[in-house]
This record gives structure tokens, C-alpha cells and sequence, in this order.
């Protein structure tokens, strides 16, 4: 157990590591662009006195190793400043958004991961069948179009008939049940664009393992074909598909600016998005920090869940 | 003029509000009861509005970065939201017409240099709190000045002094005489705002308008309900409620009307519009307005410092062609001249540039530039289809021995990067009330968005005096002389003026006519449009 122990606070290091040094990757680009944020705050017009001013007012004119400090300890209170473009305390904007963000990829997730995963289980067990064949058609069709005309065709289908509303503006207000409604539609088109992977990663590690010498002896033993799968390869064939999980979940936090669009969902893709186009550069700062958090530690989660869940590691010779 | 036929007249220059047409048929000399009495007879003619209701409208035009502060206002939903919660002294009417609001009435000195403005009297914010002169002048003040930042800075150069005088009048002294003064004041920058600390209050969403903002969140959506003690409420504001939301991708927001998720949509795409005129209960509102696409050459630039290469490109452009494949048919022919048939000035007698391969031919030839090589910027930033267009005219050009270069720039920062800075690229402009806000901005010397680098004395000259001039046919004649200069000499290719484009559905009821100032009737839809 204690070498177990020991793998876990390894990979909790690292990933700390990994966090800073993205931070001073994402803080060192903004340095590198010309000007600063006093100049763009006050625009073209403004006269160098009052640049200077405001420098000292932002703490611009401090080292940059210190100002960097103050950065990092803002945001690690939540505390990002000042949004150039609105003026407004960039951790109330992103509050809100993220949290939209991240009910849509829960949401999302909560439809995708059960149904891959025993579609997954279920077209190994049925290799080769007219069913595995076609459940892996329908996945990787849904995965080859692109998200829009995914979510167009599901607008097409479900909300002509008026089931489903396709503008999502007012999740933020809609209570519980209202926001499941509002926001189904970008939910069933991210589950399709990420299904297929999932889907196909179960089926492949189950596939391989059913093979092997143990699962031919457990065969010989008289397991039925259920218990099979699931108590004796799905353990060993844990790893890899929390692995695939958990980068699919981090896609959902965020890579689903297209989505948003389409459906006019008030997340996170569509606020940097707007802020590049602005050039208000401390919101974009912030949203790359909160998504490489995100990556990061969803990724931590699923090497530590693969390898408190491995075999090999629980029972060591 | 009968007083019937005064009433008629009035009616048709859009006057139709009580207030305004009161206003003006006491200028055109009818006693106030009768002018009353005739307006009642007026408005029997035309349908009345019902009140009640909620108006749900998806806008393109609204981002997360945009804030209550007017100086920042730079598109459709924020110039709507603010029209609703805020009022300015004063109002354009759907002909161009000047339309008194927070002030009821003006008048101006001989040189129109100094404007006296009377404020409405008994007129309450939303949080009950009088309005005075300082609100006024604080709200004013936040566009002149060092410090300022506002989008309307430079309409107001020329403010030299804003006073009070009294209670109940502010007076305005200007550097310069300007007779359409007064429409600087109606700029969606310019709305009036309560004051805190004697500064006018940017970021309030406190206003004397006919709607109170109950939430808004930055480019997704505001909600409004209607403010039943707002000064105005006789007369417009006729929905209960209104849910404004920000759609920006064009398909979804075309589903949101067509599904009917929401009543009205602005921009549609133009070419899809024969099909979706053709869903049941949709249709197409079409608004003829100043908005133009232009081509601007930089004239100090060779080769577009030879005035008969400009001349040429003038002919070599087929501007039916633009408006049949660049705005599938919704646009007018433009004449090489910012002022279009939407301006009170347009000179209609200035001949139409034809389409015409062998003049442009002659031009090329008598500045002797055969085979030369041109590069024209373009980016669908500019408008959509610029780079379809651009490369519609180096296929023109191509038979008379010019040979244009089409450089697609990035969409991404095309208004600081290429324009005003590539000598010869796409451009697109605003809609403008008055000829001088258009000019004084683009066509003078040193002018800050002097696109076409243009520098000509007696044209500097003719802006500067038809913009005091008080006798109106001198004036008119100053503008086509202007027109007809920026039309011959000028950088500027202008092939179409823009028609706008809006989709509604059948639970929403309009006057009919729309004021061209902005899109969306000037941005005033909210008040001015009810349920059907």
C-alpha cells in the first residue's frame, strides 16, 4: 500500500509543477506582446502623464518577477483583475460562465460515459455481430461531422417539432429541470462527438484482454460470459479507459466554443473567444489558466484512479 | 398650406407621436387645442397600438465585453437596450426629421453657434429623481475633454462651453457655426444620465426612459419591463416586457425566429432570405439607409495620385453586379459620393456612373499605365462578400490592362491593421442622420478617418460653410458641390448603399416606417413597436 501511496504523491508533484510552469508560460505571453495593459486600458488617445499614472495605480511599474507573484497569488484567491474591455473584476465574469461550462460537460458527460461505456462492454462481448458493427458505424459517423452540423441536424430533428428550445441563453436563471431542458440539445451533440472514443477505447482494451491466457483459463474454470467481462478483464482493462474518460471530459471543459455558438450557450469558449477578439488580454490570461487547471487535473484524477484501480498495484508479489 | 393638408403633410413626415406632432403643427402655425384636436382626427387613420405583452428579439450585435457605459456603445444591442432605458434631449424621427424629447424645444443665434436647449419640465429617473440641468451637462461633458474616451469625441470638437442657464435651459456655445447641431445630440453615445458626485453616472442602470433594465448579462441577453410613470408612457412604450437576447451565430439565430423562439431577428443572411420569406407567419422588413460599402484609394499613393487611374477603376466598377451578387439585390447603385438617396442633400441630378470597359480603357491609356499592377486588401471584416467583390473588379479590370492583386487579409484586426493603412482596400460605413457627420469625418483634410489621404482646399471649404449655412436652397446647392467633387476627383469607389434587413413574426406589429439612423428602427424598436 505504501508504495501505492508513494506513485499518488509522485504524480500530485508533478502535476503542481506542470500548473506552474503554465503559469509562467501564460503570464510570460503577455509580456511579450508590445504595450501594456495602461495602454491599452486608455486607448490611442491618451497622453503619456496619465499612461504613467495609471502604471503605478496597476503596479506596471514593479519587476516583473514580483508583479508575476502578485498575479499568481490573485488568482490562487480568484482574484484575476480587471477585465480591460469591460472594466469589470474579471472573476465575477468567469464565475458564472464557468459554471455554465461545467453543468454543460457534467451534463454532457453524465449521457456519454454510461452509454459508451456498456455499448462498449457490450459490442466486445458481441464481436463481430450485425449490433457491434452497427453501434460503431453510428459512433464514428457522429464523431467524422463536425459539431455544428451535428447540433444543426439535432435542431433539425428535435426542435422543428418544438420539444426542445435551440437558443440556450437563459440557463443562468432557468431552474434545475428547466435548465436540463434548455440545455439538451448541446448536451446530446457533445455526447455524440465524444462517444466514439470512448466507445471504441472500451471496446479495444476488453477485446485484447479477452484473448489473453487468464481469460481463457476463467473460461475453462466455467465463468459465464457476463462475469467474464466484468469481474475478470474490465479490472485490467480499467486503465485505459479512465485515461480516455477523462481526456474526452477535459475536451468537454474546453474545446466546446462551437457548440456554444451554435446554441448561444452563455459558457466559457464564448467569453475568450470575444475577449481575443478584444485584445483584453488578462480575461483570455485567466480562461487559459482555469482550462489548463482543468486538463491538468482531470488528468491527475485519472492516473490516480488507474492506479489505485490497478491489479498489478493492489496485489503486489 | 390648409390645415388639413398641414396634418396630412405632418403625418407624413412620420410625426407620429402626439407630442411631436403637436410640436410641430404649433411651428407651422396651429393653435395648440387645435393642433390637439387634429391629431386625435390624424391618428384615427392609422392603426392603434395595443399594449400588453412581451417582445423577445435575438440580436446580432451584442459581446461579453459590453458595458451600460455609453462611450463604449459600438452596436446593435447596447444602442437597443439604451434606447429603451434612456432618453436623449433629442430625437431623429423616421424621415431625418429632428424630434424634441429630454429638451422641447431649441433655438439657435444668427451664426448658429450658440444653441439654447429648454429641458421638459416634471420629468423623473427611475428612481424618482427629478431631472436637472446638471444631469445634462455631466452627461454631456463625458464626451469632450482630455480624458475623454467616448466614441463621440470627435462630433463633439467643436463644443466650445456647456452652461445652464437657469432651471430649465442649457446653453450650448460651439467653436464653429453648425445648423444640424442638434442631431449631434441624438448620436447613441449622447443619451442622458443621472449624476453621483456630480459626474455623470456611466454605468447606472437608472434613466428617464420608457423601460427599467431588470437584468442584463453582457453579451447573452438583458430583460426589460415597462416603467408605467416614465415621462413618454402616454404615448410609446406599448410592450409590458421585452427579452432581448444576443444570437450570433446567423443559422442558429434564423432557427430562433423560423422556431419561434423569438419574434424579430436583424441581419439575416441576404442569401437565404427567398426561403425564409416563405415560412408561414415570417416576413422581411427591407429599410433603405446610409449605410455603404466604399473602396477607398490612398490619393497621394502612386498609381492612385493619377486622377484618370481613379477614373478608371470609377468605370471599371459594375456596381449592378455588386448589388445583384455581393447583396443578393438588397442594396442601391452608389455614385462614387458618401451622400446617398437617404440624405435630405443627396443630389439626385449628379449623372449615375455607368458601367463602361472602354472609357475606363481611355483613362488607362491617356495616364499611359497599361500592365500596371495594383494590390486591393480585402476581408470579409470589411463586409461580407468585400473579397467576392474585390475579386469581381480585377476580373473587370483584367480586359483593360490593369492587373489587381486581391490580398485577403486576416478578418482579425482589419480596422487597425489595413484600413486607413494599405493604400487601396474594403471599407464599410456607418449610417449617419446628417451630410457634415458623414464628411467632416472622412472628406476633410487631416480628418481622422480620411480614408482616401483627400486634400482638397475648396472642398474643406464648401464643408465648412454649408455646415452654418441658414438658407436652405444655398445649402443644397453647397452639398452637390461637394457631391459632384468627391464624385469626379475623389479616392472612393462607393458601389451600393446598404438596404437593412430584418425578419419579424406575425405577433409583432410596426408602424411600417423605420428610422434610418441605426438598424433596428435607429434602435428604438423596443419602445416603438407593439403585439400584434
Amino acid at each position: 500500500m505504501a508504495h501505492m501511496w508513494r506513485l499518488v504523491g509522485r504524480r500530485l508533484l508533478l502535476a503542481l509543477a506542470i500548473l506552474f510552469v503554465i503559469s509562467i508560460l501564460i503570464f510570460g505571453a503577455l509580456e511579450l506582446l508590445p504595450g501594456d495593459a495602461a495602454e491599452a486600458l486608455l486607448g490611442q488617445a491618451a497622453s503619456p502623464e496619465t499612461v504613467a499614472a495609471l502604471r503605478r495605480d496597476l503596479g506596471l511599474d514593479q519587476p516583473l518577477v514580483l508583479r508575476y507573484l502578485s498575479w499568481l497569488a490573485g488568482a490562487l484567491q480568484g482574484d484575476f483583475g480587471i477585465s480591460l474591455a469591460s472594466r469589470q473584476p474579471i472573476g465575477e465574469l468567469i464565475s458564472g460562465r464557468f459554471q455554465n461550462t461545467l453543468f454543460l460537460a457534467l451534463y454532457a458527460a453524465a449521457i456519454a460515459v454510461p452509454i459508451s461505456l456498456v455499448l462498449g462492454l457490450a459490442s466486445a462481448m458481441l464481436r463481430n455481430t450485425i449490433f457491434d458493427r452497427l453501434v460503431n458505424v453510428t459512433a464514428l459517423s457522429a464523431i467524422s461531422f463536425p459539431d455544428f452540423f451535428v447540433a444543426y441536424i439535432l435542431i433539425f430533428l428535435l426542435a422543428q417539432t418544438g420539444m426542445f428550445p435551440t437558443i440556450a441563453s437563459g440557463v443562468a436563471t432557468a431552474d434545475f429541470v428547466g435548465r436540463l431542458h434548455m440545455s439538451f440539445l448541446p448536451a446530446v451533440t457533445l455526447s455524440l462527438a465524444v462517444s466514439a472514443h470512448m466507445l471504441r477505447m472500451t471496446r479495444a482494451s476488453i477485446v485484447n484482454l479477452l484473448a489473453s491466457p487468464y481469460i481463457e483459463m476463467a473460461h475453462l474454470k466455467g465463468a459465464g460470459p457476463i462475469r467474464l467481462v466484468l469481474i475478470h478483464a474490465l479490472p485490467n482493462a480499467a486503465s485505459p479507459i479512465i485515461n480516455v474518460v477523462a481526456i474526452n471530459l477535459a475536451y468537454l471543459v474546453t474545446g466546446v466554443v462551437v457548440v456554444e455558438v451554435v446554441f448561444a450557450y452563455p459558457g466559457m469558449g464564448q467569453l475568450m473567444v470575444d475577449s481575443v477578439s478584444k485584445r483584453d488580454v488578462p480575461v483570455v490570461q485567466a480562461a487559459a489558466l482555469i482550462f489548463a487547471c482543468a486538463y491538468v487535473l482531470l488528468n491527475l484524477l485519472a492516473d490516480v484512479l488507474a492506479i489505485l484501480t490497478n491489479p498489478r498495484v493492489l496485489h503486489r508479489r | 398650406m390648409s390645415d388639413r393638408n398641414k396634418i396630412n403633410y405632418l403625418y407624413a413626415r412620420g410625426h407620429t407621436t402626439r407630442r411631436s406632432f403637436i410640436a410641430s403643427a404649433t411651428a407651422l402655425g396651429l393653435g395648440a387645442t387645435a393642433a390637439s384636436g387634429l391629431w386625435t382626427m390624424a391618428a384615427a387613420q392609422t392603426p392603434s397600438p395595443t399594449r400588453g405583452g412581451l417582445l423577445r428579439a435575438g440580436l446580432i450585435g451584442g459581446s461579453t465585453s459590453d458595458t451600460l457605459d455609453p462611450a463604449t456603445f459600438n452596436d446593435t444591442f447596447m444602442i437597443s437596450v439604451s434606447h429603451a432605458i434612456r432618453d436623449h434631449l433629442v430625437d431623429v424621427g423616421y424621415d431625418n426629421s429632428l424630434q424634441p424629447a429630454l429638451a422641447e424645444s431649441w433655438e439657435t443665434s444668427q451664426d448658429a453657434k450658440t444653441w439654447r436647449f429648454k429641458l421638459r419640465q416634471g420629468v423623473s429617473f427611475s428612481d424618482g429623481k427629478p431631472l436637472t440641468t446638471d444631469d445634462v451637462i455631466a452627461s454631456l461633458n463625458l464626451h469632450r475633454g482630455e480624458d475623454s474616451s467616448s466614441g463621440a469625441k470627435g462630433l463633439f470638437e467643436t463644443v466650445s462651453d456647456i452652461q445652464a442657464d437657469g432651471s430649465d435651459t442649457i446653453v450650448i456655445t460651439l467653436s464653429a457655426g453648425d445648423i444640424d447641431f442638434p442631431y449631434l445630440l441624438t448620436d447613441y453615445h449622447v443619451p442622458i444620465l443621472p449624476t453621483k458626485d456630480g459626474k455623470a453616472d456611466v454605468m447606472s442602470r437608472i434613466g428617464t426612459g420608457l423601460y427599467t433594465l431588470e437584468s442584463f448579462e453582457p453579451g447573452v441577453s438583458a430583460e426589460l419591463k415597462r416603467n408605467p410613470d416614465a415621462w413618454q408612457a402616454g404615448e410609446l412604450g406599448f410592450f409590458d416586457e421585452a427579452r432581448i437576447l444576443v444570437i450570433a451565430d446567423n443559422t442558429a439565430r434564423q432557427n430562433a425566429v423560423i422556431n419561434g423562439e423569438v419574434d424579430v431577428i436583424n441581419r439575416p443572411e441576404l442569401r437565404l432570405m427567398q426561403r425564409m420569406a416563405r415560412v408561414q407567419g415570417l416576413r422581411a422588413e427591407t429599410v433603405t439607409s446610409n449605410i455603404h460599402y466604399t473602396m477607398p484609394m490612398h490619393m497621394d499613393v502612386a498609381p492612385f495620385d493619377n486622377p484618370d487611374f481613379r477614373m478608371a477603376m470609377k468605370y471599371a466598377l459594375n456596381r449592378e453586379e455588386f448589388i445583384e451578387k455581393v447583396l443578393f439585390g438588397y442594396g442601391k447603385v452608389g455614385n462614387d459620393n458618401p451622400i446617398g438617396p437617404g440624405f435630405r442633400f443627396h443630389d439626385a441630378s449628379l449623372p449615375q456612373r455607368e458601367f463602361d470597359l472602354d472609357k475606363a480603357k481611355f483613362h488607362i491609356e491617356k495616364a499611359e499605365l497599361n500592365g500596371i499592377q495594383v494590390n486591393l486588401s480585402a476581408a470579409d471584416a470589411a463586409f461580407v462578400g468585400a473579397v467576392d467583390a474585390a475579386v469581381l473588379m480585377a476580373e473587370n479590370v483584367r480586359n483593360i490592362g490593369v492587373n489587381i492583386n486581391v490580398v485577403r487579409e486576416p478578418n482579425d484586426g482589419y480596422w487597425s491593421n489595413i484600413w486607413l493603412k494599405k493604400p487601396w482596400c474594403t471599407c464599410f460605413w456607418g449610417s449617419r442622420p446628417v451630410e457634415d457627420m458623414m464628411l467632416s469625418i472622412a472628406y476633410r483634410t487631416g480628418a481622422p478617418w480620411n480614408d482616401t489621404h483627400i486634400q482638397i482646399e475648396q472642398l474643406d471649404q464648401l464643408i465648412t460653410t454649408a455646415r452654418a449655412e441658414i438658407d436652405e436652397e444655398k445649402r443644397r446647392q453647397q452639398y452637390a458641390d461637394i457631391q459632384h467633387i468627391i464624385a469626379e476627383q475623389g479616392g472612393s469607389l462607393v458601389p451600393a448603399f446598404a438596404q437593412e434587413v430584418m425578419l419579424l413574426n406575425d405577433k409583432v406589429a410596426t408602424t411600417g416606417k423605420y428610422g434610418g439612423g441605426w438598424e433596428m428602427d435607429g434602435g428604438h424598436f423596443i419602445k416603438r413597436w407593439w403585439a400584434a
